[in-house]
């Protein structure tokens, strides 16, 4: 006898967000990247449509990162120099996005000036045709101050800058509205809040398809199942019509998953444990595709290995698994 | 939680005028602000004293929707007023309603079948409404044979166990309450539910805080849908909370003025 599949048809989907724009359209981005339009749980393809492939973004910073040697290998030579880096995730790393992280600006570090980070921000935007996004240092205060003079300087680019918060969400929105720009909302590992800081920012009049939810992933071995959740309750809301849980998702990967013990420590100090860079790039890995199943649309990761291996996993999940 | 509107009635004095005069303003007007309120669906109904409920029916359904895209819920006993509206809804509308009795589902049953529409059955018939929870229930439950014997959507078919005034039916409402419950058990996927939420408080001195109470408690019973005052902000404000203590929705600090401004996004 024929086994019949079970099938949810949800009444809603993810919101369909694009980031980037063309020139045409008023930016110089030689095309742009659409995430989202989900009509289903991440990857059941035979439940509903998942109209647009999930995407990589490699980090890369502003400045010379105290990131460990498994990266380094890979990366160093371009360190300190962010265009070339840009370009080299690109060209030899196939990443579909750059994510540019002006830790350079951070006051405990380089405290590069405002104006200093917009010049940087313009010269990967020359340097790289991918559409782009830009985080802040995560100091308020100095984020207030760099974040609005990027938008102003590659306005009209469509990139997707963060990251609001609930305690501070104003100045980035106004900066994105103005400018034509799309925001990350932050929230710390918390559905409440993220509804809570989705609905500010909309009614700033900032439209709800130009906002991407952080929801602040926690790594492999770190709270990973907590994001899951999230993730989780989030996709089911959008799914049942919740307008102000319906955003793409986007997770720092990279960032929860190097500066994790099990990544950093050297095989001498737990012979155990295996050669650190491959337990690092695997940490990454694991921690990306158990969250891309989750259901997140953009990842950022770091090193160029996982990015092969997470592209890999991307192809496999896109093939149409009908019943 | 589903609300359906229920301002535009004849039995309300602005809204016969209206009809009597053909003149659009009041039902318009009723029909912005309901959807203000935040109302899912419109009721609409002729009211009793209809000369030409059909035309009436008609008027009706095309004024509205000349100023608002709210779904409709076509509320009469005359099976041709509903058949001419619903061929002018523009979006699958709600039939509104039949009893189990068995001459009028099988009137009403293929009607709601070949429009698209769900359709409101009663937990009654010809001899009036049952007493207790099992007598509704068996009600029910030939309403959902009837389902399946129309090939109508179980999603589609909305069950009114029929609630009575607190002041001269007391006994009704925890039968109300049980039958709520029940009444998702009787199919996989189970069919919906409604109550005319206004007529527990039908002439009594403090009807809005008897709605109100009695919205939770239905809500906490399983209840999808209520026909009610759209334009009781108190009112909208339990629904939004029962959702949030039902874990239907998901809590944010702003939950209630999203409930009420969700037709305005």
């Amino acid at each position: 006898m024929a086994v019949a599949i079970l099938k949810d048809r949800n009444p809603s989907k993810v919101l369909e967000v694009t980031i980037g724009a063309t020139k045409e359209q008023g930016g110089t981005r030689s095309h742009t990247i659409t995430v989202g339009g989900d009509s289903a749980l991440p990857f059941m393809h035979f439940e509903g449509s998942i109209p647009n492939r999930p995407v990589i973004a490699m980090e890369i910073q502003d400045r010379i990162p105290k990131w460990n040697d498994s990266l380094k290998s890979e990366l160093g030579d371009v360190w300190g120099n962010p265009t070339e880096w840009a370009q080299k995730c690109v060209e030899d790393f196939g990443a579909n996005l750059i994510y540019l992280k002006l830790d350079g600006s951070h006051p405990d570090e380089e405290n590069y000036s405002p104006d200093k980070c917009a010049q940087t921000v313009k010269s990967v935007l020359e340097a790289v045709s991918v559409p782009l996004i830009v985080c802040g240092c995560d100091v308020e205060e100095k984020d207030n101050e760099v974040l609005p003079l990027v938008a102003e300087a590659a306005a009209g680019e469509n990139l997707l800058i963060g990251s609001a918060e609930q305690d501070n969400y104003k100045t980035l929105t106004a900066a994105c509205m103005v400018h034509k720009h799309s925001i990350i909302a932050r929230s710390p590992l918390d559905i409440n809040i993220c509804k809570q800081l989705n609905i500010l920012i909309t009614e700033m009049n900032l439209p709800s398809d130009r906002i991407i939810i952080d929801p602040a992933i926690g790594g492999l071995g770190y709270g990973i199942e907590y994001a899951y959740s999230i993730l989780e309750r989030a996709r089911l809301g959008a799914l049942q019509g919740d307008k102000m849980l319906s955003m793409p998702i986007i997770a720092t990967i990279g960032y929860e998953s190097w500066k994790t013990k099990e990544a950093s420590v050297s095989i001498d100090d737990y012979p155990n444990w295996g050669q650190q860079v491959e337990r690092g790039i695997l940490w990454e890995a694991v921690t990306a595709t158990s969250l891309l199943q989750a259901g997140v649309h953009i990842l950022l990761l770091r090193h160029p290995k996982t990015v092969q291996l997470v592209q890999n996993t991307i192809d496999e999940l896109m093939k149409p698994n009908q019943f | 939680m589903i609300i359906i509107g229920e301002r535009i009635n004849g039995m309300f004095k602005d809204i016969k005028q209206a009809i009597l005069e053909k003149n659009p303003k009041a039902v318009q007007e009723w029909a912005k602000r309901q959807e203000d309120g935040g109302a899912h669906y419109l009721d609409i109904n002729v009211g009793p004293g209809s000369a030409d409920r059909v035309g009436a029916m008609k008027w009706l359904v095309e004024v509205t929707q000349e100023v608002t895209d709210l779904p409709l819920c076509l509320d009469s006993t005359d099976f041709t007023a509903i058949e001419e509206g619903l061929k002018l809804c523009k979006k699958p509308a709600i039939i509104n309603s039949t009893s189990a009795q068995r001459e009028k589902v099988e009137i009403a049953f293929p009607l709601a079948v070949k429009y698209n529409a769900s359709i409101i059955g009663l937990t009654m018939d010809k001899k009036g409404i049952p007493k207790d929870a099992d007598s509704r229930l068996a009600f029910a439950m030939e309403l959902v044979a009837a389902a399946d014997e129309f090939e109508l959507p179980m999603e589609n078919l909305i069950i009114d166990p029929l609630i009575l005034p607190a002041n001269v039916a007391q006994d009704h409402a925890p039968e109300v309450l049980k039958t709520l419950l029940q009444i998702k058990m009787l199919a996989n996927p189970a069919p919906k539910t409604v109550i005319g939420l206004s007529n527990v408080s039908q002439n009594c001195s403090d009807r809005h805080l008897i709605n109100r109470v009695f919205l939770a408690m239905a809500m906490a019973c399983g209840l999808d849908m209520a026909i009610a005052d759209a334009n009781d902000d108190e009112l909208m404000e339990v629904a939004a909370t029962a959702e949030i203590l039902l874990n239907q929705n998901i809590y944010c600090d702003s939950y209630v003025k999203l409930f009420k401004t969700r037709n305005r996004a």
